[in-house]
């Protein structure tokens, strides 16, 4: 970090190259499942080469994304429990949709919308995880019995779901709040953005500097 | 293929109407139990007409073989040793296969539009060459048929030789069974058929002989006459009131458009926000203190 | 066919095929016609659809055929004879036979001979040390009018019936159950439902097949059957009769043929080596009437054989010559297939031609048959496939573990083609000669059997005219007048066994009248002639193939009565009949038993009806001649005269290898005494106390015999060796299903999976608890299924007494899981 450049460190490079390598597997996952979801959405196979390559993709492209959800989960899990001030902020919502945010609570790295995401995918992607070897023809499902097949692509579409929705959400979050898309494309974000979005934090990390 | 291409009544994975512009008659295969001696020919005529052959397997203690339905085995001779009733020894030899349900569960899960295809006529046909390869279909039926090819990868099941019937002429199997077991006819003659044989099994100390065409799935169109159609699991597990699974019927109904819907309104939400609220900015003299 | 004959007076299916649509009781005993027969067995479910027929099973195994019976009972196996001579008696007790029909159309009230007896199970006449019986008592006494002496008031203490009464008197309902493990009331609910058919309204049908014929006392089997059918008045009648089915598409063909070692064409015999002058031979077989104004078909002999021996020498034979009779060989001894692989074994037959068929796996005892093979100087084999036989000295480890460098016989296979791949008739159970075409060309170098029989006669008898030899004539002067000499089509042999004159046939009422000329073909046998004048093959099969055409060809299957008859479909032997002695199914009037099954009549001037009559067709009713028109009594015959090896009357014997080691009857006279045992066979029968289960074995839907090992198809539906085996005798062994297990008599072992199954059930006989055991048949060592053993290293060489068919259905086997 730099004060000169006004810049904060939020991501190093590995953590980029992990999220963007979760990202695009979700994103992957995301196009494909929908495609073999609902019949609107068929066309999208032809990304992946058709019918019959999106559904031999799909399965190895998620075993990809929960690897790298587990790395980083692993990371960023203890920056995620929800604190008293996570619920102070929470009470402020409609005010901070409304852009109109005042006397928020010091936020630590982050807040309590990016923390939901984050539980809402601990539960989501091993769920989709177990149901998807479940139903991962034709290696693994002539293992297990029929309802349990049944249960687990319903569960699999459900979970998936929510995890779409999720996402969409977080990807929302990162266009509106301006200044967010290059702490994971260059690992920076400005003081100034710092000291708004995440006040907790960036006192944090500023100590860590001057000491 | 799709050789009757205007008698199409619905299509896996797709919305609109199909080509329907020509109705036929429903038609229906009747496999009387109570006439078959498991002599296999159905099978074999079946692997002959449609040029498929199972492997060379072994025995597993019975007289089962093939021992399941596969991807070259499109009907499989069930054998059951039951006693109904204490001491009354009865072996019952049914012929496995799709039962072509009026409202079929594979059709209903499938995901590759054109896969599997219903006819006018009955007839659920799969199209393999519109087949992904997911199983979903397995995951949709009722009675545990379709089966994933080892060779291709694509799922495969009875025709119910819809490449005869379309000539005109009956499935293989019927051509084969040397008893008059099984026999083709239009769904309301074979229920008619069905109801002479019951009389005779009324006679015969059945009292509870009955044809089995299951309302659960809509009837079908491959039908039985049991003796005991009040339990047909004596018959090596037929269901006794088959039905599309909740699960399914969950996953591939309400599910899909609301969730679909979901989706969108989630995009949709975020835009007029932004319209609305414009971007979430961090103001000046808060970067320059 | 050993036991038809001397009952009916044919070997063959009385009805036919869709007659069985008829029935209304079946019973299927000594036979599982669902699956050895599962194209025949629809005539079974139409009975059962539309006729209301009841349909019985018997058998030691709860069969396919049984999974459609309204009745099933359990028998041990090799007792049907205890079971069937019960159900005589429960007949003759309860008064439950057809009295009229009885009286009229069987020897019931013929008397006989003094001499005959029975005591302590044997019959009058045996002598022991050759196991052996002097026919001469079991004959009926003979009046001074040159006929049979009859009681028609059944009063005479020798007349048939009451003989019978007295022979099966000790049959009651309990001996029965404690011989044949049959639960008592399943025996008499059996009886009870056959009794219902002893009304002129009403019949039985019984279908059998290799389950009888393959026992030491298989014959006998059947006629206790046929008689059980003759006390029902079923014989005759649509919907009745005995029904042997066979177990070959043209097996039926091979006896009438004349294929057996000891017979010519159409049933006519081969000399024995005493028989040197030609009209005695004729005199023996042309049988004089034993009742008057008889038929008695039979004595039409000379001209059967006068004919046959013209097709064979032609111009040659002459009656200077007695028609070439010195060129026939003369019997010393039968030559049965047991019979062969003795005399190979004692190094007294050398050479072996083996002409679709495969020993090797149909005749027991294997370890002898290789010992047997072994010891040829060559063999040829003559087949579509590479079957075991011609591949015997081969090394197959375990399934045919033999020492190849040892074995010097020269082996020399010529391929032929498959019936789908020639011309020619198929002779089916029903007497039906079936034509069929070709459907395509036999691949490679294969050739059709005609062809390759006629290449090796013509170089033989190229050999004879060079070289000459000690009797050249009967092969040089043998008539060939085939088109293509080394080929000969179906259609020549066809019309060579139908027949043709020689000469101009005039109509004997009208000596003007030219019926046929010379060289046409003749319209049925009643036109062959002893003075020369008629040549034909096969006098059985004449009619099959007349100046019409080929009416083995024809295909109309209208059925104007609808019972079946369908009179211009083929062609069914004799003079295309369809139900034998139908002449029976009308009352001794003429008028049909039944109103409603109305097969043939008397119209007041001829015979007529919807079958072709089986009987002299302008003899009236008034002259009292019998409807069993090839006897010379025209009876049926519960009492077999002197035709049967062991006896007039069915015993009940016990197998050779017998599981109770006794029989219950007469524990001195255990099994069938005059079943001739080879020295060194007696020695390898086993014991209850190492091999203490019934073993039999048997066919599967899936496969026929050892061929279709060879096609994908069937090894796909059947891949693999499996013994039957109930769940009691499992549990008692530590057995599971899929287990392998090791079944072995006293001969040889076989190793295969076992299937365990609630349809072998223990049965309680003699006081002991009798577990079967069953083995299918259908693998061997070669093939595309799943290598096996070949089951026939486990049964013991024994055959009936009068056919010498071999007892694979009961033997003694232990099992132990592997």
């Amino acid at each position: 970090m730099s004060s000169e450049t006004n810049l904060v460190q939020r991501h190093d490079t590995n953590e980029r190259i992990n999220h963007w390598v979760l990202a695009i597997t979700f994103i992957l996952l995301a196009l494909s499942g929908l495609a073999l979801f609902h019949p609107a959405f068929f066309f999208l196979t032809n990304l992946f080469g058709g019918g019959t390559w999106s559904r031999i993709l799909h399965p190895f492209i998620g075993v990809v994304m929960f690897l790298s959800f587990l790395g980083m989960a692993a990371k960023v899990w203890k920056d995620n429990h929800i604190t008293g001030a996570d619920r102070e902020w929470a009470r402020h919502f409609g005010e901070i949709l409304a852009n109109r945010a005042k006397n928020l609570p010091e936020i630590g790295k982050y807040n309590l919308g990016q923390k939901y995401v984050f539980w809402v995918l601990v539960y989501a992607i091993p769920i989709l995880l177990v149901t998807g070897v479940i139903i991962w023809q034709p290696y693994f499902t002539p293992a297990f019995p029929i309802n349990l097949v049944r249960f687990a692509v319903l569960i699999h579409a459900l979970a998936a779901f929510i995890a779409i929705i999720a996402i969409i959400i977080h990807i929302y979050a990162a266009i509106w709040t301006r200044g967010s898309i290059r702490a994971m494309t260059r690992g920076t974000v400005t003081v100034a953005w710092a000291k708004h979005h995440h006040p907790a934090w960036y006192k944090e990390v500023s100590k860590e500097v001057k000491q | 293929m799709p050789l009757q291409s205007l008698d199409i009544t619905r299509r896996s994975a797709t919305t609109t109407a199909s080509p329907h512009q020509r109705q036929t008659a429903e038609v229906a295969k009747l496999i009387d139990v109570s006439k078959c001696i498991g002599c296999k020919a159905c099978q074999v005529a079946c692997m002959e007409w449609n040029d498929v052959r199972d492997e060379i397997g072994s025995n597993a203690g019975v007289l089962d073989n093939p021992p399941d339905l596969s991807g070259a085995s499109w009907t499989v001779m069930r054998y059951s040793e039951v006693e109904p009733e204490p001491g009354k020894l009865e072996w019952l030899i049914r012929k496995d296969g799709c039962m072509h349900c009026t409202d079929p569960g594979c059709l209903k899960a499938c995901p590759a539009p054109g896969a599997i295809i219903q006819y006018s006529n009955g007839i659920v046909d799969f199209h393999e060459e519109n087949c992904i390869g997911c199983g979903y279909c397995i995951t949709g039926c009722p009675f545990n048929i379709p089966r994933i090819s080892k060779k291709d990868g694509k799922v495969y099941k009875c025709t119910l030789c819809s490449d005869r019937i379309a000539v005109g002429l009956e499935p293989a199997c019927i051509k084969a069974c040397p008893t008059g077991s099984l026999v083709f006819g239009t769904k309301e003659d074979m229920k008619q058929h069905a109801a002479d044989r019951i009389v005779d099994l009324n006679r015969r100390g059945y009292p509870n002989a009955g044809l089995y065409d299951p309302p659960g799935v809509g009837g079908t169109h491959v039908m039985y006459v049991l003796q005991h159609a009040d339990r047909p699991n004596l018959y090596h597990g037929l269901p006794k009131d088959p039905a599309i699974s909740p699960m399914v019927a969950l996953w591939k109904g309400v599910t899909k458009p609301l969730m679909s819907l979901g989706i969108g309104l989630a995009v949709l939400a975020g835009f007029f926000h932004y319209v609305k609220a414009g971007p979430n900015e961090v103001e000046e003299e808060e970067t320059e203190k | 066919m050993a036991s038809l004959a001397p009952t009916f007076g044919r070997g063959a299916m009385t009805n036919h095929w869709v007659d069985i649509k008829n029935a209304n009781v079946i019973v299927v005993m000594g036979g599982n016609a669902a699956e050895a027969h599962p194209c025949g067995f629809k005539w079974v479910t139409e009975a059962k659809a539309h006729n209301q027929a009841k349909f019985i099973v018997i058998d030691p195994r709860f069969t396919r055929s049984a999974a459609l019976a309204d009745i099933y009972v359990p028998i041990r196996t090799g007792t049907d004879i205890a079971f069937l001579g019960g159900v005589i008696n429960y007949l003759l007790s309860h008064d439950k036979i057809q009295h009229e029909y009885v009286k009229a159309y069987t020897n019931a009230a013929l008397i006989v001979n003094e001499g005959y007896k029975f005591e302590d199970g044997l019959f009058s006449g045996y002598d022991a040390p050759t196991h052996k019986y002097d026919r001469s008592s079991w004959v009926y006494e003979m009046g001074t009018d040159g006929y049979a002496k009859i009681d028609e008031t059944f009063q005479h203490p020798r007349c048939v019936l009451n003989l019978l009464k007295q022979h099966y008197a000790r049959y009651t309902p309990e001996v029965v159950a404690n011989i044949t493990g049959t639960p008592k009331e399943q025996f008499l609910q059996v009886c009870e439902i056959l009794a219902t058919t002893a009304v002129p309204t009403l019949t039985t049908t019984f279908m059998y097949a290799l389950g009888w014929t393959q026992h030491s006392v298989g014959s006998q089997m059947i006629r206790a059957a046929a008689m059980v059918q003759l006390l029902l008045g079923n014989v005759g009648m649509p919907g009745g009769g005995i029904n042997a089915l066979r177990g070959h598409s043209n097996i039926q063909g091979l006896t009438d043929l004349g294929l057996l070692s000891n017979l010519l064409p159409g049933y006519l015999t081969l000399a024995a080596d005493k028989e040197t002058d030609y009209q005695a031979y004729l005199d023996k077989r042309t049988s004089k009437p034993l009742r008057p104004n008889q038929f008695n078909y039979w004595s039409n002999y000379p001209k059967f054989h006068v004919s046959l021996m013209k097709a064979w020498w032609g111009d040659k034979a002459t009656k200077e010559n007695n028609w070439c009779y010195d060129y026939l060989p003369k019997m010393d001894m039968g030559y049965d297939i047991l019979r062969h692989f003795e005399l190979m074994n004692q190094g007294k037959m050398n050479g072996y031609f083996c002409q679709g068929f495969n020993p090797l796996a149909s005749i027991p005892n294997k370890q002898k048959l290789i010992a047997g093979l072994s010891k040829l100087k060559f063999l040829v084999v003559i087949d579509p496939l590479a079957t075991d036989t011609s591949c015997f000295w081969e090394n197959h480890g375990e399934y045919n573990d033999v020492d190849s460098a040892k074995i010097m016989t020269e082996v020399i296979r010529l391929p032929s083609s498959c019936f789908a791949e020639e011309n020619g008739s198929l002779t089916n159970s029903g007497r039906w000669l079936q034509w069929h075409w070709k459907g395509q060309e036999p691949p490679g170098e294969a050739m059709d059997d005609a062809a390759i029989i006629a290449n090796i006669f013509l170089r033989l008898r190229e050999l004879y005219r060079k070289e000459g030899g000690a009797f050249p004539d009967p092969i040089l002067n043998l008539t060939w007048p085939y088109k293509i000499p080394d080929a000969p089509s179906a259609e020549e042999l066809a019309m060579e066994y139908n027949g043709k004159a020689l000469a101009d046939l005039t109509d004997p009422k009208d000596p003007t009248k030219v019926i046929l000329k010379a060289g046409q073909q003749v319209d049925g046998y009643g036109q062959l002639k002893d003075d020369g004048t008629t040549a034909s093959g096969c006098w059985l099969f004449s009619g099959s193939f007349t100046e019409k055409g080929n009416m083995m060809a024809r295909r109309d299957n209208s059925d104007p009565s609808g019972l079946g008859n369908t009179l211009n479909w083929a062609f069914a032997w004799p003079a295309n009949r369809r139900i034998l002695y139908n002449r029976a199914s009308a009352d001794p009037t003429g008028k049909p038993w039944d109103p409603n099954r109305r097969l043939v009549w008397w119209d007041g001037t001829k015979w007529t009806g919807v079958d072709v009559p089986d009987f002299k067709a302008d003899s009236a009713p008034s002259e009292g001649m019998s409807p069993f028109i090839m006897q010379a009594e025209g009876l049926g015959r519960l009492f077999a005269l002197d035709n049967m090896a062991e006896g007039p009357f069915p015993e009940h014997y016990e197998p050779f290898e017998t599981p109770i080691g006794t029989n219950p009857l007469h524990p001195k006279v255990v099994s069938n005494p005059a079943a001739r045992v080879f020295k060194g066979d007696f020695e390898q029968f086993g014991k209850t106390d190492k091999f203490p289960y019934a073993g039999t074995t048997y066919r599967l839907t899936e496969h026929f015999h050892y061929w279709t090992k060879h096609a994908r198809l069937a090894a796909i539906t059947q891949p693999e060796q499996f013994v039957e085996i109930g769940e009691e005798l499992a549990k008692e062994k530590g057995i599971k299903a899929g287990d392998m297990v090791k079944v072995s008599s006293n001969r040889g072992q076989i190793k295969a999976k076992a299937v365990v199954t609630k349809r072998i059930k223990p049965l309680q006989v003699d006081g002991k608890t009798i577990h079967h055991v069953g083995v299918p048949i259908h693998w061997g060592f070669k093939g595309i299924a799943k290598p096996g053993y070949l089951a026939n290293t486990l049964t013991p060489v024994v055959g009936d007494a009068n056919s010498q068919t071999p007892e694979f259905k009961s033997f003694l086997v232990n099992v132990e899981k592997v």
